[in-house]
């Protein structure tokens, strides 16, 4: 790569060093779960499941959940 | 430091993840409003079911509720992005910070939505039969999860193939494939077309496109924003590295 050498970030090493598993994997449990049930409130909660009763969440996130392609009603 | 750099690039993921939350919402709000609304005329034109009293206003719904939906879901899709990213860099091939973003962006878009959409197409309101709804909405997250798990066994094969047939042919052999196992999984789930008579069917082509222009939107600004995060983090310019804490720099997330 010629033109790596050119640039003024030539110091910088074309492929980035690999994050060993080990350091990633705490937070990728953590929060690859805690996103997850935020993914899970805007898209289907009160929808085909229901952990808080009523409709508030359903009706406040509706138009989200319709224009984001989950199955709304 | 490695476990700060993971930090790092979490918490930048979640912040491009707003930022490109943003911009989906305002072509959410300009381009599938309309179209919503165009659905929800059909709806009360046609059935008389939903009366009673509204819990939430339309106006609340198309403002305040889209803008909540959307963002919560560009945050959550942008951390897990930057979570997949963590072990994508170095990892994929010979890509820089920007490019392993924009990368990892492109596949997203493919597959968490496209491939599950084009099976399971977003439906507007007025389509769609409640009694289908658990299975459409089981069916449509199942989908997610198989479209990503046979993207990332396409990555890892697609890495084993590149040894013996260079890495172009083990590239378009690794795609193939993912596109071979889509289609099975598309031959054998069951379909749903649940348009009541009448609906129009130009409004709800324009709605579903509208829907991908949102996804579109999304991912693609996730991957070049984030990508300018992260080089920050990885790869700090050596007239800032003199404290060799990327966190003393304030990033913003204005584009």
């Amino acid at each position: 790569m010629a033109q790596s050498v050119a640039q003024p970030t030539a110091t910088t090493p074309a492929v980035p060093a690999q994050l060993p598993i080990g350091a990633i994997a705490p937070w990728a449990v953590f929060f690859g779960i805690l996103m997850l049930v935020l993914l899970y409130f805007v898209g289907a909660e009160q929808g085909a499941t229901s952990l808080v009763s009523g409709e508030g969440v359903h009706e406040w996130v509706h138009d989200a959940r319709h224009l984001l392609g989950f199955p709304c009603h | 430091m490695n476990s700060v750099t993971v930090r790092n690039l979490l918490v930048r993921g979640m912040l491009a993840g707003l930022a490109a939350g943003v911009l989906a919402l305002v072509v959410a709000y300009f381009l599938a409003e309309p179209r919503v609304d165009e659905a929800i005329a059909f709806e009360e034109a046609h059935a008389h079911e939903h009366g009673g009293e509204e819990l939430v206003s339309r106006a609340v719904q198309s403002t305040a509720g889209l803008g909540t939906g959307v963002l919560v879901y560009g945050v959550a899709f942008g951390g897990i992005a930057a979570l997949a990213y963590c072990f994508a860099l170095g990892r994929i091939g010979r890509f820089g910070p920007r490019a392993s973003a924009l990368l990892l962006a492109a596949g997203g878009l493919v597959a968490v939505y496209v491939v599950p959409f084009l099976k399971y197409p977003a439906n507007p309101p007025a389509v769609g039969d409640p009694d289908t709804l658990d299975q459409r909405t089981a069916l449509f997250f199942l989908m997610i999860v198989l479209s990503v798990l046979l993207a990332v066994a396409a990555v890892i094969l697609g890495k084993r193939l590149a040894g013996r047939l260079g890495t172009w042919n083990a590239t378009v052999a690794a795609g193939a494939s993912y596109l071979l196992a889509v289609g099975i999984a598309y031959a054998f789930l069951p379909s749903f077309a649940e348009a009541p008579e009448g609906f129009p069917a130009t409004l709800l082509w324009q709605y579903r496109v509208a829907t991908l222009a949102i996804q579109a939107t999304l991912w693609t600004a996730f991957g070049l924003i984030f990508g300018l995060l992260a080089e920050r983090v990885l790869a700090p310019r050596p007239s800032e590295s003199g404290g060799t804490t990327p966190d003393a720099r304030a990033t913003p997330v204005a584009h």
